[in-house]
């Protein structure tokens, strides 16, 4: 089986679940309903013909008018991968947790949180990672403009050149 | 007769001896058994991902250096290929030579790097230095090669920087020679070492079936039994053309996946690289190295992913252009990460001096776990 | 020392009526400085020197080379430089204890000294119970390291300090045991008492003299590296996993006299070594002048203390640290045993042939020697490797 087989087997299998399938990518993907994101992978995991054991990345993408989340499946011993999306409303993106299905997902998708903002329902332990606890916002969101300060420490620096430029006048 | 006991909470890093960079572990202990440890991570967030969407294609080369910078020819290679498959851009043979001599010789340091520092973690000072003394000799030859020793942003999107320098190809087949034997040294010197089998084997043990549950790549993946090595089962570049076999761990020295069998495989990777270098520098075709990028490198809107084996394992690449010059997202997974997510769970019941040694066994770097 | 004191009284030196007992304590006082200032320190300083340089080299690295001729300054220059910095005191600290307990440490390390055997008339205090005095003194160390690590109000510090007594307190037990075989050897405790019971030559030492002795020299030198925190068993200062274990929070002249304290106990180790199983100062008569032959003895002396420190230099050039669990499990599944049966053993040696076996020294010292050949022929094959010019001129 290869990925665009399996993207079938999985529309046959879940239907209306399954939103698109688009083939012309580089890396061929499905986006599916963010409802059923859980029980899809569960599926791609536990049958026998796809048996995708590891989540190899997880990402958090923000397109300005939508906030998507890949996911990237692979399976060991049937050597191939395939790449599931879901599509989230930008003001309020919730999806459900995948950390049940691959343990790897726990980092991954509080990573995703403290970046892009997304929350993982059900998530163990849905804590910033890299950014501070009490840190506003979410820097990889387009629109994410960097305070000024932070506790008192400022977060802009003069330019070296144009420090330079007024040292040579 | 009852005593009252308590937990102690133990707070190690970010400024800790052997917590390799700037991680933190939270320690719950009960005397010199670990209840768990907590990582806590970012102290080294620089928000690369971030900086590649505000810098442009070529731009962000230099900056993947510092994704991981023990072993950077691999995040330089990772994201030269991201680039070239967006840009349907086919890079010259002796430009992929290049690339896999490069990398191959960055693989050895890095690796020279993680057992030497695993001694040093240990309590083995000698080791390290041994170690470190070599890599400098692979620092010197990557130094001709590209002008530097750590951040040595060689490759570019269609190939490589620049040619091998005259005379280099057998300076490095020079160096190989004399590493092999050193490599059977450093064994004799530390690798059968009693105490250090002992206090290597049995600990922080990972089962085959949670390395994969928990996304370990590289070195930690094949120390638990499984071989599975990106370079051999999804090729790139000109790996295929090679002749080298996969170590994975055997549990000779204990149970299968524990510490051990991580370093071992690190070790014997060491001369499987220099078995890939021994061939390609012998057959390096002749020929450009770098293919016609334009400067103002636009590639069509669309997204791939790259993985690439570096020496911390399968790195992860993910590009999304949108046909402007600046790549709307970008992000890495790195070995490191999945590698310290697992750290909670195989924490649990081991000693804190056992920490140290997990820690380093698993090869985790801190710019890599961050970004 | 009183007889000094009071020929000096005598020839009026102090006034026609002086106070006998300041005089007395004053005697005490200067001497002590003499034999803390002009010879512990010194020797701690020099080993010091010695472990940095031959370390230095086991990494292919220099070591210090600046400071004097082969850099042998450098531990006064080290010296003076901590005693220059600053004296942190952390604020939660318990102050007194936490001042107090390098003193102790570094009496742990200075008291030893008044029984060192370096000749047949250079010792100062030739007690009857020497060695008795000399491993009670240095276990005081423990009280020491325990102190400092609890007084720093520092985790890492505590951990530190509760192993170090875990470790002393229980290697304690096979050093003594390995002591008394040579004890009843000689049938004294006197240091030198036990010296002038063997002879100049390697058959006549106590470590050669039957298995029981040999395997006791060994058991006791295991267990001194353990007690003196030396790698393999520097568990109280791990610096990879309790970044300087109990003396993370010392700066300046304190944590300096830790230091001191380590490596001047690496010369007590050797000379405890020395003067029980390899012979002490003893060396072949070939002149009646007592200065002479007291120089030569001196000599004999420090060639063998300086061996055996620098085989804990080597030993810690080269081998990884144990485990907590391994380290005790190391001292009360294998020491403890052994070093019973050999003082069980060793009497039952002496009950068996009252005045010494003939033929035993001469195959424990061919076994010995068999053991130094076939670990050469080991070592061959990586000398013949490297560049031998290197190793032949230690100054480089």
């Amino acid at each position: 089986m290869d990925a665009l087989a399996t993207y079938q087997a999985v529309k046959e299998r879940f239907g209306a679940k399954v939103l698109e399938i688009n083939e012309k990518a580089l890396d061929p993907f499905m986006v599916v309903d963010p409802s059923a994101i859980v029980e899809i992978c569960r599926f791609l995991r536990d049958h026998p013909e796809t048996a995708m054991n590891c989540l190899t990345n997880e990402i958090g993408v923000d397109y300005k008018d939508r906030i998507e989340v890949v996911y990237e499946l692979y399976s060991y011993p049937k050597r191939y991968g395939v790449t599931l999306k879901v599509k989230l409303p930008r003001d309020n993106p919730v999806v459900e947790t995948v950390e049940t299905v691959w343990k790897s997902a726990n980092w991954m998708e509080r990573e995703i949180f403290d970046l892009i903002g997304v929350t993982f329902q059900g998530h163990s332990d849905l804590r910033r990672i890299l950014m501070p606890e009490d840190w506003p916002g979410h820097p990889q969101r387009k629109d994410f403009v960097e305070p000024m300060e932070y506790h008192g420490i400022s977060t802009v620096r003069d330019s070296p050149i144009i420090r330079m430029e007024a040292d040579r006048k | 007769m009852s005593i009252r006991t308590e937990e102690m909470t133990l707070n190690m890093g970010p400024q800790h001896p052997s917590t390799h960079g700037v991680l933190r572990f939270v320690i719950k202990a009960d005397g010199e058994v670990m209840r768990e440890a907590i990582p806590d991570v970012g102290y080294l967030h620089r928000s690369i991902e971030k900086i590649a969407e505000k810098v442009g294609y070529h731009g962000f080369m230099p900056y993947t250096d510092r994704v991981d910078y023990v072993s950077a020819m691999f995040t330089n290679q990772g994201w030269a290929m991201a680039c070239e498959r967006l840009g349907g851009i086919v890079v010259p043979r002796r430009g992929e030579y290049c690339r896999v001599i490069a990398a191959e010789f960055n693989r050895i340091a890095s690796h020279l790097l993680s057992v030497g520092t695993m001694g040093m973690d240990i309590g083995a000072m000698t080791p390290f230095t041994h170690a470190i003394r070599e890599r400098e000799m692979i620092n010197d030859l990557i130094e001709e090669l590209c002008g530097a020793r750590l951040t040595f942003n060689y490759m570019r999107i269609g190939g490589v920087g620049w040619d091998l320098p005259p005379g280099w190809r057998e300076k490095a087949l020079a160096y190989l020679d004399h590493f092999d034997p050193i490599w059977e040294e450093y064994n004799a010197l530390i690798s059968y070492n009693k105490i250090y089998v002992e206090r290597l084997a049995n600990v922080g043990v990972i089962s085959t079936q949670d390395a994969i549950d928990y996304n370990l790549v590289g070195p930690n993946l094949r120390g638990s039994g499984f071989k599975w090595d990106i370079r051999k089962d999804i090729p790139y570049s000109v790996y295929p053309e090679f002749d080298f076999d996969v170590p994975v761990g055997t549990g000779e020295f204990g149970t299968l996946g524990d510490a051990m069998d991580r370093y071992m495989v690190r070790i014997r990777e060491m001369r499987e690289s220099s078995k890939i270098l021994r061939q390609a520098l012998n057959r390096i075709p002749d020929g450009p190295v770098l293919a016609k990028v334009p400067r103002n490198f636009k590639p069509k809107a669309g997204e791939c992913q790259v993985r690439v084996e570096s020496s911390r394992g399968d790195m992860g690449w993910y590009a999304v252009s949108d046909g402007s010059a600046y790549p709307w997202r970008v992000h890495v997974r790195t070995g490191s990460f999945a590698a310290m997510g697992m750290i909670n769970k195989l924490s649990r019941g081991l000693m804190i001096a056992d920490l140290v040694t997990l820690i380093a066994s698993l090869d985790v770097i801190a710019p890599e776990i961050d970004r | 020392m009183q007889q000094l004191a009071d020929s000096l009284i005598a020839q009026g030196m102090f006034g026609a009526n002086p106070p006998r007992d300041l005089i007395y304590a004053l005697f005490i006082f200067v001497f002590s400085l003499i034999v803390f200032l002009g010879i512990a320190f010194p020797f701690a300083g020099i080993v010091s020197w010695v472990e940095r340089r031959v370390w230095a080299r086991m990494q292919s690295r220099c070591g210090p080379n600046r400071v004097g001729p082969n850099g042998f300054l450098q531990w006064l220059a080290d010296g003076l430089k901590h005693i220059c910095k600053e004296d942190l005191i952390p604020a939660d600290s318990d102050p007194a204890l936490f001042k107090f307990a390098p003193y102790l440490v570094i009496l742990a390390f200075t008291l030893p000294w008044a029984v060192m055997p370096f000749s047949s008339q250079l010792i100062l205090a030739d007690l009857n119970v020497g060695i008795l005095y000399m491993t009670s003194v240095t276990a005081l160390t423990v009280v020491g390291v325990l102190m400092a690590g609890w007084a720093s109000n520092d985790k890492w510090s505590l951990i530190g300090g509760i192993r170090s007594a875990a470790q002393i307190v229980s290697y304690e037990i096979p050093a003594g045991l390995s002591i008394f075989p040579a004890v009843l050897m000689a049938g004294t405790l006197s240091m030198q008492g036990i010296i002038k019971a063997q002879g100049w030559a390697p058959w006549t030492w106590f470590a050669f003299s039957n298995p029981f002795t040999f395997i006791a020299a060994n058991v006791l030198y295991i267990s001194a590296l353990a007690e003196g925190n030396r790698t393999p068993f520097d568990l109280p200062e791990a610096e990879s996993e309790l970044v300087a274990g109990f003396a993370t929070e010392y700066s300046g002249m304190r944590y300096l006299f830790f230091f001191a304290a380590e490596w001047g106990n690496l010369f007590i180790i050797g000379a405890i070594i020395t003067t029980l199983f390899l012979g002490g100062w003893q060396f072949p008569l070939i002149s009646n002048n007592a200065v002479v032959m007291n120089v030569l003895q001196l000599i004999t002396f420090n060639i063998k203390v300086l061996f055996l420190v620098f085989i804990s230099v080597w030993v810690r050039g080269t081998l990884p640290r144990v485990r907590i669990d391994q380290l005790m499990s190391l001292c009360w599944k294998y020491l403890v045993p052994i070093s019973f049966v050999d003082l069980v053993g060793t009497a039952a040696w002496i009950a068996i042939w009252p005045s010494g076996n003939s033929v035993a020294p001469w195959i424990m010292l061919a076994l010995f020697l068999a053991i130094v050949v076939t670990f050469l022929r080991r070592v061959l094959h990586y000398f013949r490797r490297s560049k031998m010019e290197l190793y032949l001129s230690p100054t480089i």
